[in-house]
């Protein structure tokens, strides 16, 4: 049976942005409420009118700003409001599984799943699986990585410039 | 595919006969298996009862050993004694189903060097016969057509519950549908997955008789010619209280009870010794209705 | 990048709900509204119990004057509930409606955490999301739909049947498509109602006709939506209507072809009687059948497999209505409306085998037992079984398909009504002992137990108990030929045989087997077990998540007649709403183009499912038409410029969202 672990004190938590569409994921987590279902609390909803509206720019930014996980819930093939919104975003997604593995960004942060508005059940079971997994993985911490690398590079810089005056001199 | 094989103690003892026809069975029909090593007893369903913990690390001992036997891919094991394969397939289903229960049977078997991580499938004969290599494969290779037969299947109660696997849990008739392929008649009777007494016969025998002389009756009142089972104690108990059962409750009954991969060999073309025959007490009488005209005369 | 470039100076309220004891008991809303106090451009931030009641609202619009507020924010439960309610209040506050904003910190917090501190800090999180947010919110006009006042209705059931004639009756003009070739759905095929035991042809068929003879009901039966186009208010549906080889306008119903037809005896199972009887290939469903046309089947007329039929159907119509040549014909109409009411199909008995039907031939369904029992049914109401006999003992085995985890989980709400309904029915015409084995008696209905106790005087017997089997396993020379169920008597704690003639299965309700299809189509969605699921369980029950189309009747869960005629009518107000308001007020969430940032290469153009952006050649650039706009926002993440906006959801509202969750920097993790 698969646990939903409470934060512990002063124990890193991972912290999880999820998108979901207004018409089959949001109001299926509506149903987990309603339902009393207990998840995992590491993940923040953003409400979206379909999945098609998922920038893959709002996924590097919530990265970027020191997401450990990155959720998206759509409609099931076939049943989006929008006709077809969730198929864009599966094509956008899997463009960007690629370009996130370049960065270094492990597959299991990053998610999409199909969740109708009667599946209230699999809402809590997304979001329990992922927050495990990414728990496992441990933080992702781009923002204190961006401010190592800015220093790497800053200190590069010096050290070229300072070879540039010696050259120079 | 090739299978893994757990014969399982009473395929050692009471069910050889079992043994010696699947595995001349599987043989003539070119089914690739090899046993598993160093296999241990199942457990069985008395030790369940008792602590649960401790019988599933038992079975599970066998199933890191599947694993150890076969380095890639899913397993399929093949479990021919019916409370093997469900004790089996329990503890394959809750280690899948209960990471807790995972982790705590891990614990164990990491202690003897042995690691279970999902990737055995239990398998029931009957299931691999009929949805792996299938009835049509097997209608051809058919020898001697048992035109006449009247057959009563009989699977007992722990081969389709509590898990539905590959049948029906309260009506199953995929071993109907074998019957079926090998040119026998299947004989409809309800009491298909009856309990026939298990251990009762050992223990309070007067329920035991009761239990084996319900089913043994209908099948006859049925029309069957044999009775076939799937599960050596189903077929001990039903086999060798036929005697008691009739001077207790003042009976006739002479009902052949044989094991299906017994009949498939029949079926197939396969010699009286291969398939185990002269260890069934009512051989004689099987030997006749196997060939109710005359036309397998030439098969013994 | 995304800046925070807004106008004026932002003056935020917010509020958070306790929701009674639903947030507060969880959320730890003085800390949250505190923590929120703290925040850049917030003025007010409280906390109330019930921010939906009115002084709730009140509190809002009085501070949206005392301290000139322009952005407010309620932290409560989803918006998919309350923002419509808030929005208006803002609106009654003087302020657009749009620059509210909803956190939801009872379905996504309170009622699926219980760690008090995990749960508050998150609910702090989205309101800090909320606030970055509104900084970006714009004025925005309220987009008007106008209604077009004709409704169509798929479905010709009882539920469907009487949602047309309200709405007929109200003036309104009603398609109404049946996919058979009569209306009166299942019905039609009772004998009797309970637990009143009114016929039910008798107060059916009245209605059918008035269906037919209505000014203002379009009937087509036969017939099938085969597309849905459209939106709220402006629906374009093709109908599919399937030739019956029949020209109704000509066609009386005389029957007399069916007579003259060449198969002298009918050869094909009657849906209409389940099979329990024989029709020929031209045939009428059942006598009161509306319309009174008759249908040719072509799967088995001699005309259509071979061609070299007599014809003698032709030769007996003198008003030369059949024609062989008829084709399907597609019909595009336009609504602003529509009701589903689709029905339901009864459970398949021959999933559960061990209750033998299929296999035993005095193993009956309910439904079947209905056409057996009544006047016009296959036996004229004499009850014989399917080997000649009567009954004298009857067993009915209830929750067939229903309560069980093997089948179907929900109970079928009407089953054990039936039951006690055939069982008085079968006792009338056969004075059989009648036995019936329950799970649990669910008389809950006005009149019901009453009826239940009724039956009790009637000397039917009870037997509480799920039955194992049955089947023809006798033990007894008593038990002999007959059929056993056994079953276990768990008031007395033992397990009974019973001999019987005759069982009858009380199966349950399913939903239909494309019920799938159809909610694609319409673009609704089912609940778990595949019945349509309603916008809200108690408070909008008929409404879907799509504006405009609502549904009624079994097609929503099983239900009977009463709650069906019920639902159909609330069904056909909330569509009255719409069409006498003459408009809907939609989301103004439309995406546009910013004509100076688009570079005019033709992504969007592919992307949008609802041909709404076009390409000014001239300009070379894209132009969003907002009457066909849905507001997905696909374009907007794909134009590769980020010249596409979307109002409510610009990107940096989104990006602020982002930036609100993740900015609170726990030091363990960055």
């Amino acid at each position: 049976m698969p646990t939903v672990e409470q934060p512990k004190e002063n124990s890193w938590e991972p912290r999880i942005i999820a998108f979901f569409c207004n018409w089959c994921t949001y109001t299926a987590a509506d149903l987990a409420g309603v339902s009393r279902l207990r998840y995992a609390p590491n993940a923040r909803i953003i409400r979206v009118m379909c999945s098609g509206r998922v920038d893959p720019q709002f996924i590097l930014d919530a990265f970027s700003k020191g997401a450990d996980g990155v959720l998206i819930g759509g409609c099931h093939p076939g049943d989006c409001h929008y006709m077809e919104g969730n198929y864009k975003a599966l094509r956008r997604m899997q463009l960007l599984k690629r370009m996130m593995k370049d960065m270094g960004i492990e597959e299991k942060r990053f998610r999409l799943e199909w969740i109708s508005a009667s599946e209230g059940e699999r809402v809590k079971t997304v979001i329990n699986e992922m927050t495990d997994q990414v728990r496992a993985l441990g933080p992702l911490g781009l923002p204190k990585k961006f401010a190592e690398w800015d220093k790497e590079l800053e200190s590069l810089e010096h050290e070229v410039n300072g070879k540039r005056d010696t050259i120079h001199a | 595919m090739k299978y893994l094989y757990y014969p399982g103690c009473s395929l050692r003892s009471t069910g050889r006969a079992y043994e010696e026809s699947l595995l001349s069975v599987l043989k003539v029909l070119d089914i690739p298996f090899e046993e598993l090593n160093d296999w241990n007893c199942c457990g069985a369903t008395s030790y369940v009862s008792i602590d649960e913990t401790d019988a599933f690390a038992l079975a599970a001992r066998n199933l890191a050993l599947a694993e150890l036997q076969s380095p890639d891919g899913t397993i399929n094991l093949i479990a021919p004694c019916s409370a093997c394969f469900l004790v089996l397939l329990k503890t394959e289903r809750y280690l899948e189903s209960y990471p807790d229960v995972r982790e705590k049977i891990n614990s164990t078997l990491d202690k003897a060097g042995l690691h279970y991580h999902g990737r055995v499938n239990v398998r029931h004969p009957l299931d691999v016969f009929v949805n792996d290599y299938g009835l049509e494969n097997i209608t051809k290779r058919v020898k001697y057509p048992l035109k006449g037969l009247k057959v009563a299947s009989y699977y007992g109660c722990q081969m389709v519950r509590p898990f539905k696997t590959f049948d029906h849990s309260h009506y199953p008739e995929t071993m109907d549908r074998l019957v079926n392929a090998l040119g026998a008649e299947p004989v409809d009777w309800p009491l298909k997955t009856r309990c026939c007494g298990g251990s009762l016969t050992g223990t309070i025998q007067e329920a035991g008789l009761r239990l084996n002389r319900l089913l043994l009756k209908e099948a006859e009142k049925r029309g069957a010619d044999i009775m076939l089972t799937c599960c050596p104690l189903c077929q001990h108990n039903l086999e060798c209280y036929q005697e008691r059962i009739n001077r207790k409750f003042d009976e006739k009954i002479d009902m052949p009870i044989a094991f299906f991969t017994q009949l498939m060999g029949v079926a197939l073309g396969l010699s009286e010794k291969e398939l185990g025959m002269q260890r069934l007490f009512k051989m004689p009488s099987l030997n006749q209705i196997t060939h109710p005209k005359g036309e397998m005369v030439n098969a013994w | 990048m995304h800046g925070n470039g807004y106008n004026g100076t932002v003056r935020i309220g917010f509020y958070i709900c306790h929701c009674g004891h639903n947030i507060a008991s969880i959320v730890d809303v003085k800390a949250v509204a505190e923590y929120i106090k703290s925040l850049s451009g917030v003025v007010v931030s409280s906390e109330y119990k019930y921010m939906c009641s009115d002084p709730g609202q009140e509190l809002i619009q009085k501070d949206i004057k005392e301290h000139s507020l322009n952005r407010i924010i309620v932290a409560s439960c989803s918006p998919l509930l309350h923002e419509h309610t808030f929005r208006t209040a803002v609106e009654k506050g003087g302020l657009n409606p749009y620059y509210f904003q909803m956190v939801n910190i009872r379905e996504n917090v309170s009622w699926v955490h219980t760690d008090m501190k995990a749960a508050t800090e998150k609910a702090k999180d989205l309101a800090r999301a909320a606030v970055q947010r509104v900084f970006h919110h714009k004025s925005l006009e309220t987009k008007h739909v106008k209604i077009h006042p004709d409704v169509l209705i798929v479905g010709g059931g009882i539920a469907g049947i009487h949602a047309a004639l309200t709405l007929a009756n109200a003036g309104k003009k009603v398609y109404l498509v049946e996919r058979d070739p009569t209306i009166g759905g299942h019905m039609a095929m009772f004998d009797k109602t309970f637990p009143t035991l009114d016929c039910a042809a008798c107060i059916l068929t009245p209605k059918m006709s008035q269906v037919k003879n209505h000014p203002n009901i379009t009937l087509w039966t036969y017939s099938e939506v085969a597309k849905v186009d459209g939106y709220v208010g402006n629906y374009k549906i093709s109908v599919r209507r399937k030739p019956r080889y029949i020209i109704e306008g000509l066609c009386v119903g005389c029957m007399d072809c069916i007579e003259k037809c060449v198969y002298k005896e009918g050869k094909t199972p009657d849906e209409f009687n389940l099979g329990l009887s024989k029709r020929k290939p031209i045939y009428i469903p059942f006598p009161q059948a509306t319309p009174q046309i008759v249908v040719i089947d072509p799967e088995t007329c001699i005309e259509f497999k071979s061609g070299r039929c007599k014809k003698t159907c032709v030769e007996a119509c003198d008003r030369k209505a059949i024609d062989f040549q008829q084709k399907e014909e597609i019909k595009e109409i336009e609504v602003g409306t529509i009701i589903l009411t689709t029905g339901y199909q009864p459970f398949d008995a021959s999933r559960v085998p061990f209750y033998g039907y299929g296999k035993y031939p005095n193993v009956y369904t309910s439904l079947e037992v209905e056409r057996l029992v009544n006047a016009s049914g296959p036996t004229g109401g004499e009850l014989i079984l399917r080997d000649g006999r009567h009954p004298k003992t009857v067993g009915i085995i209830h929750c067939v398909g229903s309560r069980d985890k093997n089948t179907n989980r929900w109970c079928s709400r009407t089953c054990c009504m039936y039951s006690l309904k055939l069982a008085h029915l079968l006792k009338e015409h056969t004075d059989a002992e009648v036995y019936n084995f329950y799970i649990d008696i669910r008389a809950a209905g006005k009149s019901y137990e009453e009826f239940y106790d009724k039956l009790l005087d009637e000397n039917v017997h009870f037997i509480r108990g799920r039955v194992a089997e049955v089947s023809d396993w006798a033990v007894r020379p008593s038990e002999e030929g007959k059929l056993i169920i056994r079953a276990e008597d768990t008031l007395i704690g033992i397990v009974r045989r019973v001999p019987v003639d005759m069982v009858v299965l009380a199966v349950g309700m399913e939903p239909q087997a494309d019920s799938q299809d159809v909610r694609r189509m319409f673009n609704i969605s089912c609940s778990t077990e595949g019945f349509f699921l309603e916008r809200h369980p108690k408070l909008a029950p008929v409404d879907t998540f799509t504006d405009g189309i609502f549904i009624a009747g079994c097609c929503q869960g099983p239900k009977d007649i009463p709650d069906s005629v019920a639902q159909a009518g609330a069904a056909a107000a909330q569509a009255l709403i719409l069409i006498d308001s003459g408009e809907i007020e939609l989301e103004p969430n439309t995406a546009y183009v910013v004509q100076e940032e688009c570079s005019g290469c033709r992504t969007c153009l592919t992307i949008c499912p609802f041909t709404a952006i076009s390409r000014d050649e001239a300009k070379q650039k894209a132009f969003i038409n907002e009457a066909l706009c849905k507001g997905c926002g696909t374009c907007v993440a794909a134009c590769p410029s980020g010249a596409i906006k979307q109002n409510l959801f610009e990107d940096e509202m989104i990006f602020s969202e982002i930036d609100g969750l993740l900015k609170m920097e726990s030091p363990a993790c960055c």
